[in-house]
C-alpha cells in the first residue's frame, strides 16, 4: 500500500486506530489489512495464555519454588560472596589451621566447614567458588541457545541444502564427546579463565540445542497459522520471529535449563582433571581435585565443595524439570 | 532395507571425515608444540627437532598432514606415537579393557535403569515412583568424580568389599564398582526416560482398546506398552554406548583402569597427537555404527517404521 498521506496535505491525519477509510478513498481497506496481516491481538492473547498457564502452573509447584529460591540464593552468593563471610578464601594459615576439622560452634564463621590442606577456610572457598560455576553455566547456556537456536531455526525453516549442510555439521559435532573435545581444545590454552572454559563448552555444545530447535521448527512450520501468515504475504523474518519462534521455543528452554546443570558439571569435571579453571580462579572442581589427596584422613575437605556443586546442579535440573512439566501439555 | 542402509552409510562418510578433521585440526593447529613438549625444560638440538618434525610429517601444511594420515588410516595404519610405539598397538592394549568396562556399565544401565523406569512408570504417584524420581535426581546432580570417590571410600576402604583400584581388568568382579559408577548417570536418564515414555503411552488409545478387549495386563504391558515405550530408550542406549567408552576418562582415572580414557588423558596432556586422533577416530566410528544400529532397531520395535 502506497503512502497515501501527502506531507503538504493540509488536512489532518485521521486519529490512530480509526482507520475506517483513508484520504485516497480506500474505504475499509486499512482496517481490513490491519486485522488480516496482524492477527496479533488474538494471537498474543493465545500465546500469553500458554505462558500464563505455565506460570500459573509453576507457581503452585513446590519443586519450582524450592529450586527457584535456591537459584536466587546462589546468584546472590555468586555476585556478593563477601556478604556471607569475612574470611579471605585465599588466605592460608598452615601453622594453626592445617586440615582443621569443621567447627559447628563457629556458626557462619571462617572455621565453620573446617580448613583445607593449605589452611584456607573451606566455608569461604565454597562461597567464592559459586561465581565460577554459575558464570560458566549461564554463559555457555546463553551462547548455545543463541547459536544452536539460530542454526536450528535456519535448518528447520529453509530445509533443502541449508538443512542438509547444517545437519551434517551438527552430526559431526555429535560424534565427538563433549568432555573429550573440551579436553583437547582447552589443552591448547596455557592461561584458562571462566571465559576460555565457557568458549570451549559452547563451541562443542551448541549442537544439542540446534537439533531440538530444528525439530520444533519442523513441526510448527506445518501449522495452519504459519501457512496462513505466509499466504497473506508475511515476510521470512516476520514468520520466523513472530509466528514460529514463540511456538517452537518451549522445548529449547526446557533443554537449555536442564543442560545448564550439565555445563556446570562439565566445568567442574574439567577443572577436576586439571584442564579447566586454574588459580587464581576459585573453583569447586579444583578444590575437589586437591581434596582427593587427603580424602582418607579429612573427607570434609572433599565433602563441602562437592555438596555445593551437587546442590547447584540439582537446583537447575529441578528447575528444568518443573518448567518442562509446566510447558508440556501432554504431561498435565 | 538394503538401499536404506546404503544411503545411511553414504551419509556417514562426510560425518566421519568431518569429525576426524575437526579433532585433527584441534590437535595439530592449536598452539602447543608436541616436539618441544617431549623435551620439557631442556633445550632441544634444532637439527634433531627438524628431523623429528619431518619424521612425524609435522613440517607439512595441515591439510597434507590430514590427507596423509587418513590415507594411512584407510589401510589400518594409525601411525606411531611420538614415543615410538605404534598407535594401533597402544589401542589394542587399551580398547579391550574399556570395552569390558563399558559392557559392564551398559548391563547395569539396561537392567537397573529399565527396572527403575518400569517400577515408577507403571505406577505413577506411588511411593516407588517418588523414590525413583528422587534417587535419579540425586544421581544426576552428583558429578561422576564425586560419586566415584564416595563409592571407592565406602565400598573399598570402609567396607572392604572390593579393591580400591582395579588390578586385573579381566576379572569382571573388579569391574562391578567402576561399572556402576560409570553407568550411574546414564542409568538415571534411562529410568527417567522410560518413566516419561510409559506415562505418555499409558494414555494412548491403543492401550485403552487393549484394556477394553479384556486382554490380561501382562500382554498389554509386554506386547503393546513396552514395545512402543522403549523406542526413545533404545535411541538413548544406542548413542550412549559410544559415550560410555569415550566418557570413561574420569572413572578410569579414579579406579586406575588402564583403558582408553586413561591413555587419552595422558596423550592429551603430553600433546601426543597421533594417539589422540587415533583413539577419537575409533570412537567416532563406534558412535556412527551405534546410531545406524539404533535406526535399524526401530523397524524391529515399531512395525509402523519400514525402511524402503
Amino acid at each position: 500500500m502506497p503512502d497515501v498521506h501527502d506531507e503538504n496535505d493540509p488536512r489532518p491525519l485521521p486519529p490512530p486506530g480509526s482507520g475506517h477509510f483513508d484520504y485516497a478513498g480506500n474505504q475499509g481497506l486499512l482496517v481490513e489489512q490491519d486485522t488480516l496481516l496482524e492477527p496479533d491481538p488474538a494471537k498474543r492473547e493465545e500465546a500469553r495464555s500458554l505462558w500464563g498457564d505455565a506460570w500459573r502452573d509453576l507457581r503452585r509447584r513446590p519443586i519450582f519454588l524450592i529450586s527457584a529460591a535456591l537459584i536466587v540464593l546462589l546468584l546472590i552468593i555468586a555476585i556478593f560472596p563477601g556478604l556471607f563471610t569475612n574470611a579471605n578464601p585465599r588466605q592460608s594459615d598452615l601453622v594453626h589451621n592445617y586440615l582443621r576439622k569443621p567447627d559447628w560452634t563457629d556458626f557462619f564463621g571462617a572455621g565453620w566447614f573446617g580448613y583445607d590442606g593449605q589452611g584456607r577456610s573451606i566455608y569461604a572457598r565454597v562461597l567464592y567458588g559459586a561465581r565460577a560455576s554459575i558464570t560458566v553455566g549461564l554463559t555457555v547456556t546463553l551462547a548455545v541457545t543463541l547459536l544452536g537456536g539460530l542454526a536450528g531455526m535456519l535448518a528447520g525453516y529453509f530445509g533443502g541444502w541449508a538443512d542438509a549442510v547444517l545437519s551434517r555439521i551438527v552430526d559431526i559435532f555429535f560424534g565427538i564427546p563433549l568432555l573429550l573435545g573440551a579436553l583437547v581444545l582447552l589443552n591448547a590454552f596455557t592461561v584458562r579463565t571462566v571465559w576460555t572454559v565457557a568458549f570451549a563448552l559452547a563451541f562443542l555444545g551448541w549442537t544439542q540445542i540446534a537439533r531440538v530447535m530444528r525439530g520444533a521448527v519442523l513441526t510448527v512450520k506445518q501449522a495452519d497459522y504459519v501457512v496462513a501468515g505466509k499466504a497473506l504475504g508475511a515476510g521470512t523474518s516476520r514468520l520466523m520471529l513472530r509466528h514460529i519462534l514463540p511456538n517452537a521455543i518451549a522445548p529449547v528452554i526446557v533443554v537449555a535449563t536442564i543442560a545448564l546443570g550439565g555445563y556446570i558439571t562439565a566445568e567442574a569435571t574439567l577443572s577436576f582433571l586439571g584442564i579447566g579453571l586454574q588459580d587464581p580462579t576459585i573453583s569447586w572442581g579444583v578444590d575437589i581435585s586437591s581434596a582427593q589427596k587427603v580424602i582418607r584422613t579429612a573427607s570434609f575437605v572433599l565433602f563441602f565443595p562437592a555438596a555445593a556443586l551437587s546442590l547447584t546442579v540439582l537446583a537447575f535440573i529441578m528447575l528444568g524439570d518443573a518448567v518442562r512439566d509446566a510447558l508440556d501439555p501432554k504431561l498435565r | 532395507m538394503g538401499s536404506y542402509v546404503l544411503r545411511r552409510v553414504l551419509q556417514m562418510i562426510p560425518v566421519f571425515f568431518g569429525a576426524t578433521l575437526l579433532i585433527f585440526l584441534m590437535v595439530y593447529t592449536l598452539p602447543g608444540d608436541p616436539i618441544a613438549a617431549m623435551y620439557g625444560d631442556k633445550a632441544a638440538d634444532p637439527a634433531t627437532v627438524a628431523n623429528l618434525r619431518h619424521k612425524f610429517y609435522l613440517d607439512q601444511p595441515v591439510w597434507k598432514q590430514y590427507l596423509h594420515y587418513m590415507g594411512n588410516v584407510l589401510t589400518l595404519d594409525f601411525g606411531t606415537s611420538f614415543t615410538g610405539r605404534p598407535v594401533s598397538e597402544i589401542m589394542a592394549d587399551a580398547f579391550p579393557v574399556t570395552i569390558r568396562l563399558a559392557l559392564v556399565a551398559f548391563f547395569f544401565e539396561i537392567v537397573i535403569g529399565l527396572t527403575l523406569g518400569l517400577v515408577s512408570g507403571l505406577k505413577r504417584g506411588s511411593i516407588g515412583d517418588t523414590l525413583v524420581l528422587v534417587l535419579t535426581l540425586v544421581v544426576i546432580s552428583i558429578p561422576v568424580f564425586v560419586l566415584g570417590y564416595i563409592a571407592q571410600t565406602v565400598f573399598a576402604i570402609n567396607l572392604g568389599w572390593v579393591t580400591a583400584t582395579v588390578q586385573d581388568s579381566t576379572d569382571i568382579t573388579q569391574l562391578i564398582l567402576p561399572g556402576l559408577v560409570l553407568a550411574s548417570l546414564s542409568l538415571a536418564y534411562v529410568a527417567r526416560l522410560t518413566r516419561t515414555s510409559l506415562g505418555e503411552n499409558l494414555r494412548a488409545d491403543y492401550i485403552r482398546t487393549a484394556t477394553a478387549k479384556g486382554l490380561p495386563r501382562r500382554t498389554i504391558v509386554g506386547r503393546h506398552l513396552l514395545r512402543n515405550s522403549l523406542i526413545p530408550v533404545v535411541t538413548f542406549l544406542g548413542t550412549d554406548l559410544g559415550a560410555l567408552m569415550g566418557g570413561a576418562i574420569v572413572t578410569e582415572g579414579i579406579f586406575n583402569i588402564q583403558g582408553v580414557g586413561n591413555i587419552l588423558y595422558k596423550a592429551i596432556n603430553q600433546k601426543e597427537g597421533p594417539t589422540v586422533v587415533g583413539v577419537v577416530t575409533i570412537l567416532v566410528i563406534v558412535y556412527l555404527v551405534a546410531s545406524l544400529v539404533v535406526d535399524l532397531l526401530y523397524a524391529v520395535l515399531d512395525p509402523r517404521i519400514r525402511y524402503a
